[in-house]
């Protein structure tokens, strides 16, 4: 709550409008394909940021992330349809919905309980998938060709080109969204928690059904991701969306990115798309060691993420 | 006159222990009622079951009129009954305004679309300076609970249940922990804010001294039971009281290092 201008709205505005700008005229398309991937995975990062706010760590949420990921594949391949003004809502929809559901279990655990139960969640829906010739079992299957607003792309370059443009603008709208969420009484509902649960519950407002919006809401967003990495990637498939690994990739992310910021996931993610494309690049055998070798630097040196050398730069108080 | 609280034969077991026993006590607007025991005499066990934080065993807890038994503490906060703790219960890494603000945030927040309103307005903001002035915390306005004194962070717990503008508070041991220079300070400050509110107030306290003072009638617990409900001039020469809460030997008038006196 610092008393100084808040400047994320601006800066976000600014940044996105860059980014899309400089990107779409001078990034090559591997490392425009590698944003697609960082922004996708950071929408999913965002919820887990507000989750980790409250003090809670879920390291299941590759769940929604598969589940927007397949929600849009299968509107695809059962039902025809491909425009992505249907299918990234539908999917954002369908997991928020999941969320709501599971949220009414989720809510009333804390701590490690609470991250082991995330876990197992997305551990039936890894194995539903896997088992599930219909899903395409282990291999997954291909996705159809996406449309926008009627319009198909011609070929791979348009398609990318396309789908970074929107990316930055459902990220720059999403991150907008949830910086406003974040002010309101309800968003600043995250350190009450985590600081004393006994006193929320003592001014009139059930903690537990705070973190179940958040859970709703980081469900949503989680799945608003998986779609869109998804759609640019043009395959689904349990392994590479639903597994454990997924998920803890997300907290990766997230802890390396920081809760300060809704701009930190942003960074935090293409950081770490790239540590790991330069990791393995240099030593593909080994690359795992230099990914581990960075979170451990993190949780030592800078347990606030990236975005605390930023706060600090810019001489700001965590705002949590 | 209608009560503003009532207690109905309340009675709660843990095991065989019982902690209150056919507790039957009512409360009228205005008052300022001390409650006094020894540890385990049900002082706290009935501050519990009249705020939500358990449900007695029997019995019926009425707030005007309405019947609140069993009720979860966030809709008897709402009702209009709030609470300080004997260790405050406030949000420890975030500053006292801030506190503040998340306490008058949650209050102006009825329903879902008012917690999606923007905390901090300027409205909000001058109601929390001030809530810090009324208190005398002001010169803490920034800094983080945790490092706050134990005095200044009993006076933003009660604070901040206040923030909810409730019918009735109740303080469980407003004094606890704090030096004996203190204690009459940081009493005066709240007993002066509070009845500048007009608030109900049932204050759970071990320093005879403090009620002697500040309250208009004393309820005091042995064991479960209600031994002397009567006024302080009355209940603290009440043999009983001497015996079992003050701790004096009502034949030879001795004061133990237990009450406080000593």
């Amino acid at each position: 709550m610092d008393m100084k201008r808040d400047w994320t709205l601006p800066g976000l505005t600014v940044g996105f409008a860059l980014i899309a700008v400089v990107g779409t005229l001078v990034l090559p398309d591997w490392l425009m394909a590698l944003t697609v991937n960082s922004f996708s995975r950071a929408l999913a990062v965002l919820g887990l940021m507000v989750l980790w706010r409250c003090g809670l760590v879920s390291f299941g949420h590759a769940l929604y992330y598969g589940l927007g990921a397949y929600v849009v594949a299968l509107l695809g391949k059962d039902w025809g349809i491909s425009e992505v003004l249907i299918t990234l809502p539908a999917a954002a929809l369908l997991s928020g919905l999941v969320g709501f559901g599971i949220g009414f279990i989720m809510r009333r655990y804390r701590e490690i309980f609470f991250a082991m139960l995330s876990l197992a969640f997305s551990m039936v829906m890894y194995g539903i998938l896997v088992k599930t010739e219909a899903l395409g079992s282990t291999d997954g299957f291909s996705i159809e060709q996406p449309s926008f607003m009627g319009w198909t792309p011609e070929d791979a370059t348009e398609k990318l080109h396309t789908i970074f443009l929107m990316l930055c603008f459902i990220c720059w709208a999403v991150a907008a969204l949830v910086h406003r969420y974040l002010q309101s009484t309800l968003g600043n509902l995250t350190r009450a928690i985590r600081d004393n649960e006994i006193r929320v519950e003592y001014l009139g407002i059930s903690a537990q059904h705070a973190v179940h919006i958040k859970y709703v809401m980081s469900a949503a967003l989680a799945g608003l991701g998986g779609a869109m990495l998804a759609i640019s990637l043009g395959q689904v498939d349990p392994d590479s969306m639903v597994n454990w690994p997924v998920s803890g990739e997300l907290v990766f992310v997230t802890i390396l990115s920081g809760p300060g910021s809704v701009v930190a996931p942003f960074i935090g993610s293409v950081l770490f798309e790239l540590i790991r494309t330069y990791a393995f690049e240099w030593v593909p055998g080994a690359w795992q060691l230099i990914v581990g070798a960075t979170l451990l630097v993190i949780i030592f040196f800078l347990p606030g993420g990236v975005w605390s050398l930023i706060s600090r730069a810019i001489g700001k108080r965590e705002d949590l | 006159m209608t009560a503003l609280l009532e207690a109905r034969n309340l009675n709660k077991s843990f095991g065989a222990v019982n902690a209150a026993k056919d507790i039957n006590i009512s409360i009228t607007d205005h008052e300022i009622v001390g409650i006094i025991g020894a540890n385990g005499a049900g002082k706290t066990t009935f501050v519990n079951m009249v705020t939500g934080y358990m449900n007695p065993t029997s019995g019926q807890i009425l707030f005007s009129g309405q019947d609140i038994t069993g009720r979860e503490p966030r809709e008897i906060t709402r009702l209009g009954i709030c609470r300080s703790f004997q260790v405050a219960q406030v949000f420890m890494t975030a500053t006292v305004f801030e506190n503040l603000m998340i306490a008058l945030g949650i209050a102006e927040s009825k329903t879902l679309f008012d917690g999606l309103r923007r905390m901090r307005r300027p409205e909000v903001e001058q109601k929390a300076e001030a809530i810090l002035n009324r208190y005398r915390i002001s010169d803490y306005r920034d800094a983080i609970a945790s490092t706050l004194p134990q005095g200044v962070r009993k006076l933003l717990d009660i604070a901040m249940a206040m923030v909810a503008e409730p019918k009735i508070l109740l303080l469980d041991e407003p004094t606890s922990g704090i030096s004996v220079e203190e204690k009459f300070e940081l009493m005066d400050v709240v007993m002066g804010a509070l009845k500048e509110e007009g608030v109900t107030v049932l204050f759970i306290e071990h320093d005879m001294e403090i009620v002697e003072r500040y309250v208009s009638r004393v309820i005091a617990f042995y064991s479960g039971e209600i031994i002397c409900d009567a006024p302080p001039a009355e209940a603290l020469i009440d043999p009983k009281v001497k015996e079992f809460v003050i701790g004096e030997d009502p034949g030879h008038g001795e004061v133990t290092a237990e009450n406080g006196h000593a």
